[in-house]
């Protein structure tokens, strides 16, 4: 390997020593890590002390809440497949990281998250700004290690970059004491390569295989399902290739987006409480539903006891915890989505079931009158949410980079995204987190500078993290960020309407002036309100250099639909 | 292949289940393993942590009642920890286990004669430690029988109790070296997949 910079050129015999915070970014360097988001405090200084002298090697982006950067280093990783990292101090610092790690370790992102501690000596005295990390993020980690020693840091850096970016990832958290990091060392760094006691790559059992492959061949009405684990595997071809050799009408998870190019003559959209008709009801009506690299979320299966009852179940799933806990399979391969695939194909008979992929069609001529066509073009003159995304696709040519937000907003983009690329689909899905898309763009254009980058939010969402806009202003982090604003936190409300007898409680807002806003951070923003304004507006806000920022308000109490009724059977899809 | 259809009232029944775990000597571990009981709040009945025959290696004995289907995905759960290095099972009839158990009696009660000198006899239990005030007994056996002791000795007044958690031990013949062997020398730490699309 070529050093990654000439401070890592050393001499075999000769000793280095440096200091632990130096080891921190040595360590890092040599895991290939060229971006860390972060913010310093009291605990984590001396790493940042030691960060100075590195400039040209590590990018450090300045957050401005260190939920901010947990979530722009999250959106970084599912941009680029590498591995997201975060650096935050000890007490409040670590504890704004946590629900950027609960929604990585839901979501399967790899992260690793360096917090400072207070030095060793004073853990457990309830000391100026320490807080119990380790035990705080035990749950919400893929695995965690606290460093008290100099000499552990390389060690325990090695490991967790293999143990958050192999098998299904995860987010790791290194916390580390201020002394550990003062102290010195003999730098050393070894790339961690196993683990006895972790087994992240199970090979697909060949009986398994068989036994799936038969069911698949024997199937009249199969139906595959695509996850997040199949992006993560990168076996966007293997699925596409399962596909066209045996007929399988494809939908796809929230997270599993973009995985298949959504005018694939196969693929049949998108799944769940907000996804579309056939995707729903014909879950509940295939003879072999093949579930890849997804976990079967209840937003997706609605009431897991009437979920796809008839159906033969094969899951291909890389974690064996996922396999049985939801949706019991009559054929499991725990394995990594690619490597399973990888194994069946060759077993897979060619044949096509064109009435089968017929009644999908049928659904989606139900779906369109029903529905799309009065989202898609709208009569009145209040702009609606769906016509918006429309008219990005028309303008970004479904190669954008798309990261939503949580809310309606979220779920109409997901319906109507044009994707023609695999890793184009960046949203909060597990732990649905307001607040993820500003910082979450940021990253993944900072990991993407070729491609372009479209943050869609809400009102609420956007003023839970609102304060990134310094980030992208201070750097010039050129992303496209589009308010939806209804004024109102619109899923909520959207419930309230339909399942709490129109009470509206606490969901309306008053919000800001999100232009001037924009304008007090020095980024270019403009506000439409009228249909007319649409295009040309979106055109420019793509066009601008730089960030750009665009309110756009659009109907106060426009409702989601399809909608699976939370609980509800996937067959219960409502469409009006 | 598993039947879907079957009867699956088997699954649904609740019964004891002894799990014993084996780990790395990390700190945090017993944390690490009691939050995944706490999240889906679920009873621990009796756990005993201590290590095994070889150096590093810890084992943890846990006791719980529940469905098989729960307990299945509570050992998959455990499994995923990183440092887990194993989990199993066991039903009733699958494991040789013990508990020991201590009771604290008054001593005058065992001067008015020899009938409860006798009685601890009948029971196994053995006299651990006499003093002027008190005697503590020991006894080791399953549950049910340190507690009918301890319901028989009920009414002579009790001082303190206490039972330890089970310790457990498989009727498998497997040694724990041969399974980390399998461990150390399995290739499931990294991925065999061809590379058809430019991706690792």
């Amino acid at each position: 390997m070529e050093p990654l910079s000439k401070t890592l050129e050393t001499k075999p015999e000769e000793k280095r020593i440096v200091t632990g915070s130096e080891a921190v970014i040595l360590s890092l360097l040599e895991e290939g890590v060229d971006t860390v988001f972060g913010y310093p405090g009291g605990a984590i200084m001396p790493i940042y002390d030691a960060l100075f002298g590195y400039e040209k090697e590590l990018n450090h982006i300045l957050v401005r809440h260190e939920q901010g950067a947990a979530h722009a280093a999250q959106g970084y990783s599912r941009a680029t497949g590498k591995i997201g990292v975060c650096f935050a101090t000890s007490g409040p610092g670590a504890t704004n990281l946590i629900t950027g790690i609960a929604d990585a370790q839901i979501d399967s992102t790899p992260l690793v998250c360096i917090t400072g501690q207070v030095p060793s000596h004073l853990l457990g005295t309830d000391s100026f700004q320490e807080s119990d990390v380790l035990g705080i993020s035990m749950p919400v980690t893929k695995w965690n290690f606290q460093v008290t020693r100099t000499e552990e840091i390389p060690w325990a850096i090695a490991r967790a970059f293999y143990i958050a970016g192999t098998g299904r990832p995860g987010p790791v958290l290194i916390d580390i004491t201020k002394d550990a990091q003062f102290g010195k060392l003999e730098y050393k760094y070894k790339k961690c390569e196993k683990i006895r006691s972790y087994h992240p790559y199970p090979h697909p059992d060949e009986r398994k295989v068989l036994e799936a492959a038969e069911l698949i061949n024997a199937a009249r009405k199969p139906y595959m399902l695509v996850g997040h684990g199949v992006l993560l595997s990168g076996a966007e071809n293997e699925v596409i290739q399962l596909a066209e050799k045996a007929g399988i009408p494809v939908a796809s998870t929230l997270l599993g987006l973009s995985a298949v190019p959504t005018d694939h003559p196969l693929y049949v959209g998108y799944l769940g409480m907000h996804g579309n008709y056939g995707p729903n009801i014909k879950t509940n009506e295939c003879d072999v539903l093949i579930a890849v690299g997804m976990r079967f979320d209840d937003r997706v299966t609605g009431d897991a006891k009437k979920y796809a009852p008839q159906a033969k179940v094969i899951h291909i799933e890389i974690d064996p915890a996922e396999i049985d806990k939801i949706i019991k399979t009559t054929v499991a391969i725990n394995a990594d989505a690619g490597h399973a695939l990888q194994s069946l194909l060759p077993h897979i008979i060619e044949t096509k079931h064109e009435e089968w992929l017929q009644e999908f069609r049928d659904c989606d001529e139900i779906e369109y009158n029903k529905v799309i066509q009065k989202d898609m073009y709208p009569e009145g003159e209040k702009i609606k949410m769906a016509e918006t995304i429309r008219i990005l696709n028309e303008i970004t040519g479904g190669d954008a980079i798309i990261v939503t937000d949580v809310g309606q907003h979220q779920m109409v983009a997901s319906r109507y995204t044009q994707f023609k690329q695999t890793n184009s689909n960046i949203t909060s899905g597990g732990l649905g987190t307001m607040g993820f898309a500003l910082p979450a763009a940021m990253g993944a254009k900072i990991g993407r500078p070729d491609r372009l980058v479209v943050g869609i939010i809400g009102d609420g969402g956007i003023q839970m993290t609102i304060q990134e806009l310094g980030t992208i202003s201070q750097y010039n982090i050129p992303v496209k960020i589009i308010i939806l604003n209804n004024n109102f936190l619109g899923m909520v409300r959207q419930w309230q309407q339909l399942f709490f007898e129109k009470r509206y409680s606490f969901t309306h807002m008053h919000n800001p002036d999100f232009v001037m806003i924009g304008k007090a951070y020095g980024i270019p923003s403009e506000k439409i309100e009228n249909k007319d304004q649409l295009k040309s507006a979106l055109e420019n806000l793509i066009a601008t250099e730089g960030p750009a920022l665009l309110e756009i308000v659009v109907e106060k109490e426009e409702n989601v639909f399809p909608m699976v009724p939370s609980g509800d059977s996937v067959s219960n899809i409502r469409l009006e | 292949m598993s039947d879907i259809y079957q009867d699956n009232t088997e699954q649904q029944a609740e019964k004891e289940f002894t799990l014993s775990i084996l780990t790395e000597n990390k700190p945090g571990m017993l944390n690490n393993i009691t939050i995944i009981f706490t999240r889906r709040k679920l009873n621990i009945n009796a756990i005993n942590v201590s290590a095994s025959e070889i150096p590093g290696v810890h084992r943890y004995t846990i006791v719980m009642i529940t469905t098989r289907d729960q307990v299945d995905k509570v050992v998959k759960q455990i499994r995923k920890h990183i440092d887990v290095l194993g989990a199993f099972v066991y039903e009733e009839g699958e494991t040789h286990y013990q508990e020991i158990a201590l009771y604290k009696l008054p001593t005058r009660i065992f001067l008015g004669g020899n009938h409860i000198e006798q009685l601890v006899r009948s029971h196994g239990a053995r006299i651990l430690v006499i003093e002027e005030e008190y005697i503590v007994l020991e006894k080791t056996g399953h549950k049910n029988e340190t507690q009918e002791l301890l319901e028989i000795l009920q009414p002579y007044g009790i001082l303190e109790f206490v039972r330890s958690g089970r310790v457990s031990i498989s009727k498998s013949k497997r040694k724990t070296e041969k399974f980390l062997e399998e461990l150390e020398n399995s290739t499931t730490h990294i991925l065999y997949k061809k590379n058809n699309n430019g991706k690792d």
